[in-house]
């Protein structure tokens, strides 16, 4: 057994994770915090290092944050679980689904 | 990271922007518009153009924000040089849809000026044609000037447009006109002379979303682009974003607001059964069906057998091309398919019979690799790839996870769980303002209100929606706020007035931690569902009113407010309850129900008979409900009403 601590933290709400960082390429410098209608985003408290998801349930979507990012893959969006669609490859019958 | 694995990480977090509640800033303009969204940056551009100092106020971020802020596929029912449809014949259709049930007045603004303004939308930078000749030769595309149009090949009245690059040039315009925008900045009261309800307007009040700071706004002239109220009987407190299908925090502040002010509505006992905000709906235009953005698509069954399309008269449509052309006799097509004159194909209407009866097999695909190439690249890529949310989440999204358009099939659930185009999940869920046209502000002819220097435009308006008409009216009421703004004096604002606005705005920083605002908003819409739902009658509206003041004063003042954020989202729902009693004293104005507005009264069970096929106007008078008729076509004669007026 790892000796991490264990916080009492309340449950979280669904989804938990619409907008995820690649902390590699962000550089914390906010446009999407500030794009973000709904603002869902806080900046980091550690200047240069990727926003924080305050309010995850509030995500409409939208897709401003990455819309206005200048760094290609430093924000990925993710449709909430249910709400991943599925398609179907004409030729072979494949399955997939929407899976990021 | 999420708040939590940071927390873990390093502990709790102090809320990041300075907080400074009961701070004053107090600001002058000659024409105060709330709201930047679409309507409420074109107000701003149009009153900018003409020389005044204009002040927008925009609860989220101008750039991006408002229902039209990440795209718009399509710029509806234009008149232009390219076609001879009129703007008459074009409100002629919306009337019909409606059965009279429209705003006839704001339309026709719309029709008449919204060519200009899609020009307009151009010079700004917002791109309208296919300059690349991206679909030289399509049948959809004006070779000459390079426009592309939906749904109505022949008439062309419908543009497709890169509506991504709208929202961002507006702004850019709002600017250099020299706007002074405020972003994070929650409208929250109306300020009229000597203070008095039902007066003129002199300006308005807000609060910071992120510092909790007081403003006070003082205009000549004040332009309302709130948009339109929301979640009033259907809320889901989790998985939100994807439930509304127009932006979370549009929640009706604008209408709250203006009944306080006593400003007169209309049709807010009208409300249709959806499944949008219930939580169950898939994000709007991410799968597969022949509904508008994706039109004339093909849809097959689950062992590709393709369902066909039929014209009005019910003929099946034999080529992709025949779906985007009038019936034999038809002078134009509309967006939706309601109402016969203007109906365009769709889907066989009796496709679920036939699917229980085993003629096609689910699940449904859309199927765009056997579609004219053309048609394949204007659904998958102009169409979903620049409406409103579709550009990030759907489209690159989808082809970065390795869908191809040409080679795959996206499901369709129709038939399936949450398909937001084919009705409720339960008759209880209901909307007034999600989808649809929806109740909301009476204008005259300057798109002024009953409250003098008070304007409004796009959703605000009773009976609206579109982004073209949004960008329409707007432009139009910025002009005509600035005409009324250029001849008329600032006023005093009423120092009492002030003081019991920002009593409002800070009372829920007394509040009792024991509730989130989501309880309270979910309450407020179980006591719709149930006292002001699918089936009303006197009795229940009773209940309706009673449960809705006890909301108010035994359970909002237990909302917890930890920071400024909260405090709007708990004056946002607040505002949900203003709605709400709106929405039941026009319930119970209405005495007979009504098939188009969705309006049952178990009291009053004769369908739309003649007598009340009459708009009621209702404004709040100190407290007192008031109400007043109009006739269903007060505003014509359209053509010479909108020159004497223009």
């Amino acid at each position: 057994m790892s000796e991490e601590k264990i916080y009492a933290f309340p449950n979280g709400c669904t989804p938990g994770n619409p907008v995820t960082f690649d902390p590699e390429i962000c550089n914390g410098c906010n446009l999407c915090v500030d794009a973000c209608q709904v603002d869902v985003l806080i900046p980091n408290p550690v200047k240069g290092k990727p926003p924080l998801v305050l309010f995850p349930e509030e995500c409409w979507y939208a897709g401003c944050c990455e819309g206005i990012c200048p760094r290609p893959g430093a924000i990925q969006i993710h449709l909430p679980l249910p709400q991943r669609v599925r398609w179907k490859r004409k030729d072979t019958g494949e399955h997939f689904r929407v899976s990021r | 990271m999420n708040w939590r694995q940071y927390v873990k990480k390093y502990g709790l977090i102090e809320w990041p922007y300075p907080v400074r509640y009961g701070e004053e800033r107090e600001i002058e303009a000659d024409v105060l518009v709330l709201g930047g969204g679409i309507a409420g940056c074109w107000a701003a551009i149009s009153a900018a153009r003409k020389g005044l100092k204009v002040v927008l106020v925009e609860k989220g971020a101008t750039v991006k924000s408002g229902s039209g802020g990440s795209g718009c596929d399509h710029w509806l029912n234009t008149p232009h040089p390219g076609t001879d449809v009129t703007a008459e014949e074009i409100v002629g259709w919306e009337l019909e849809m409606t059965e009279g049930y429209c705003n006839a007045l704001s339309r026709y603004i719309a029709a008449r000026e919204s060519y200009e303004t899609l020009l307009e939308m151009e010079q700004m930078g917002g791109v309208i044609r296919d300059l690349k000749d991206e679909f030289k030769g399509a049948p959809f595309r004006d070779e000459k000037t390079k426009f592309l149009f939906a749904y109505d090949y022949k008439s062309r009245i419908h543009f497709r447009v890169r509506g991504s690059t709208f929202k961002v040039a507006l702004h850019k315009e709002c600017k250099r006109l020299g706007v002074k925008i405020l972003d994070r900045v929650m409208a929250t009261g109306l300020l009229t002379e000597g203070g008095r309800n039902g007066a003129r307007v002199v300006g308005a009040t807000g609060l910071h979303c992120r510092t909790g700071e007081f403003f006070i706004f003082k205009a000549r002239a004040v332009v309302n682009g709130l948009s339109r109220h929301q979640r009033n009987w259907c809320f889901s407190t989790e998985i939100r974003g994807n439930a509304n299908f127009r932006p979370t925090q549009i929640v009706g502040d604008g209408h709250a607001m203006s009944w306080r002010a006593g400003a007169e509505f209309t049709m807010m006992e009208k409300s249709l059964p959806t499944s949008f905000a219930s939580g169950n709906v898939f994000q709007p235009y991410s799968h597969g069906n022949g509904i508008n953005t994706w039109v004339p698509c093909t849809m097959v069954d689950a062992n590709g057998k393709e369902i066909p399309w039929v014209d009005r008269d019910g003929r099946i449509l034999k080529t992709v091309e025949e779906r985007c052309m009038p019936a034999p006799g038809q002078r134009f097509m509309g967006e939706r398919t309601q109402g016969y004159t203007h109906k365009r194909p769709e889907l066989i209407p009796d496709l679920e019979e036939r699917i229980r009866k085993g003629e096609y097999t689910l699940p449904l695909y859309a199927d765009l690799t056997g579609m004219p190439e053309h048609e394949r690249r204007v659904i998958w890529g102009l169409m979903v790839g620049e409406e409103g949310k579709t550009r990030v989440p759907v489209y690159i999204y989808y082809n970065e996870a390795g869908f191809d358009p040409a080679r795959d099939l996206l499901q369709s659930y129709m038939f399936l769980g949450g398909d937001p185009m084919r009705g409720s999940v339960r008759p209880q869920d209901r909307t007034g303002g999600e989808i649809g046209d929806a109740g909301g502000l009476v204008t005259d002819w300057n798109l002024m209100t009953n409250l003098e220097g008070y304007f409004a435009a796009g959703d605000a308006l009773f009976a609206a929606n579109y982004h073209y008409h949004a960008a329409a009216t707007g432009r139009y009421a910025g002009r005509k706020a600035a005409e009324y703004a250029e001849k008329t004096k600032f006023s005093p604002i009423d120092r009492k007035q002030v003081a019991r606005e920002r009593r409002w705005v800070y009372r829920p920083l007394e509040n009792r931690d024991e509730l989130e605002w989501k309880e309270l908003n979910a309450a407020a819409c179980r006591i719709m569902q149930n006292y002001c739902g699918e089936y009303k009658n006197e009795e229940l509206l009773k209940l309706a009113l009673i449960s809705l003041r006890e909301l108010q004063e035994q359970d909002a003042p237990r909302v917890c407010v930890d920071n400024p954020h909260k405090l709007m989202r708990t004056l946002e729902v607040y505002n949900i309850l203003t709605c709400n009693e709106m929405i039941v004293h026009a319930s119970m104005a209405r005495k007979a129900s009504s098939q188009i507005l969705g309006f049952t009264r178990l009291d009053y069970p004769e369908l739309d008979p003649p007598e009340w096929k009459k708009w009621i106007l209702l404004r709040n008078e100190e407290g007192s409900i008031k109400t007043r008729d109009l006739p269903l076509d007060f505003w014509k004669p359209l053509k010479e009403n909108y020159e004497k007026n223009r």
